[in-house]
């Protein structure tokens, strides 16, 4: 009986061995020994389909379709950054209170300071790692430029080289105006002065 | 006449009976230890086509998860990124190297990137990603410490019983969003009061927000 016992104790080394503990890493696809329903045939978000040529399950927008949530002419001031007369928007468009900013500040963390950096001035956590072009916020030019301008680089990009590319798939127009609106706050730190901190709050700042 | 059998034979009935509950028991335990997501689908890493680290971009750089998923607090399905988001910056940083032509083509071209899924819940099941993340549920609770792997596995079970724990008791996990240093993309951050301190916090915002997960069958089977 002993010979059993010895037996039946190699075949569960054996078995261990071979299937491994729980949390092992494994690169084959998970074993699925019931596969009930789990997986079944209807189109995935961004997954693959044989029935389409292009392989894939999301299918593109015909050609000159447009959304029903795209802007219409007459709203080119909120969705393009212009006036009428087509010249750029100079103030931000929709209302600008404490809510706007605290959007466009958590906006503004997740898409800009990677490069932008916190404060503006261009030297995000991607400038030590080769993204050396990206500007600041504070030269003559870009304290210069209009909120529609500022607005359509968020949306189309730079305009004067390809180095930022589009971020309106990331952003949409209302956060876009968030973002500009913390963008002007940004260019107004960074240029104050402790004159311009209310006399109450100073004491936050070590002042 | 010879012996047939040997006086130990007695016992040998006794002997198999025993032998068939240990040889039970360890098909018990082997089952329970094995069939289950716990086994099969935790540490699942497939080869990637493009071996991109989060531990590097997530972890050492600090980029936010939803710089890339960017569609996770508005949409059911938490968004692979477009090529022209790691072009963003990889049209300078590495731009030659041979480990992002995939991404590369896929941007000249519109080709797909040929991702492979990892976390996947069956079909039958109903579940939205801005549902649990705009309430303050954080990407850690589901995916793990994604910002320390350089090769993403995946680390939670995903079964029905792993969903039903945090719907029967949402309090030991939910974050308040008005507080910034508990944004649901800070996967290391965990309540500075303990569990106790989490679970008071979990039950203001319960209350707060009306969050009342389900635990109904057509809750998720819908």
């Amino acid at each position: 009986m002993r010979h059993v016992y010895f037996a039946t104790f190699l075949i569960v080394v054996l078995a261990v061995s071979a299937l491994g503990f729980r949390g092992d890493r494994f690169k084959h696809p998970p074993l699925e020994l019931f596969p009930d329903m789990d997986h079944q045939a209807h189109l995935k978000p961004q997954a693959e389909s044989a029935f389409f040529t292009d392989g894939r399950a999301d299918r593109p927008l015909p050609p000159n379709v447009v959304a029903a949530s795209l802007p219409l002419d007459a709203e080119d001031g909120l969705f393009r950054g212009k006036a009428t007369d087509n010249s750029w928007l100079k103030t931000i468009p929709v209302a600008v209170d404490a809510k706007l900013l605290a959007r466009g500040q958590d906006r503004y963390g997740i898409y800009c300071a990677p490069c932008h950096g916190a404060l503006g001035d261009g030297n995000g956590i991607t400038k030590q790692y080769g993204m050396s072009t990206t500007p600041s916020y504070l030269d003559e030019r870009r304290l210069g430029l209009t909120a529609g301008e500022i607005f359509n680089v968020i949306t189309n990009g730079s305009t004067q080289n390809k180095n930022m590319l589009p971020y309106a798939d990331k952003l949409s127009p209302e956060d876009r105006w968030a973002v500009v609106a913390y963008v002007r706050a940004l260019q107004r730190a960074q240029r104050g002065s402790p004159a311009d901190v209310p006399a109450a709050n100073r004491k936050e700042l070590g002042l | 006449m010879s012996k047939l059998f040997p006086k130990s034979a007695n016992r040998l009935p006794l002997q198999i009976l025993l032998y068939l509950f240990v040889l039970g028991g360890i098909a018990m335990a082997g089952i329970n230890y094995y069939a289950t997501n716990k086994w099969a689908n935790v540490g699942y890493a497939p080869v990637q086509p493009v071996p991109y680290s989060h531990k590097l971009h997530a972890g050492q750089l600090g980029i936010d998860c939803r710089y890339c998923h960017s569609n996770v607090e508005k949409s059911g399905f938490a968004n692979l990124p477009t090529a022209q988001t790691c072009m963003n910056c990889h049209s300078q940083v590495k731009a030659d190297s041979p480990l992002l032509a995939v991404v590369r083509q896929s941007y000249e071209t519109g080709a797909a990137v040929p991702w492979v899924q990892i976390h996947m819940t069956p079909d039958y099941v109903y579940f939205n990603h801005s549902v649990h993340v705009t309430r303050g549920i954080s990407c850690v609770d589901c995916h793990g410490r994604i910002d320390q792997m350089e090769i993403v596995a995946q680390d939670k079970s995903l079964t029905m019983g792993f969903c039903l724990e945090c719907h029967r008791a949402p309090e030991e996990h939910l974050r308040d969003l008005r507080d910034p240093a508990q944004t649901v993309t800070r996967l290391d951050w965990i309540h500075p009061g303990g569990e106790k301190g989490q679970a008071d916090q979990g039950v203001k915002l319960i209350q707060a927000n009306k969050i009342a997960p389900p635990t109904s069958c057509s809750g998720c089977h819908r």
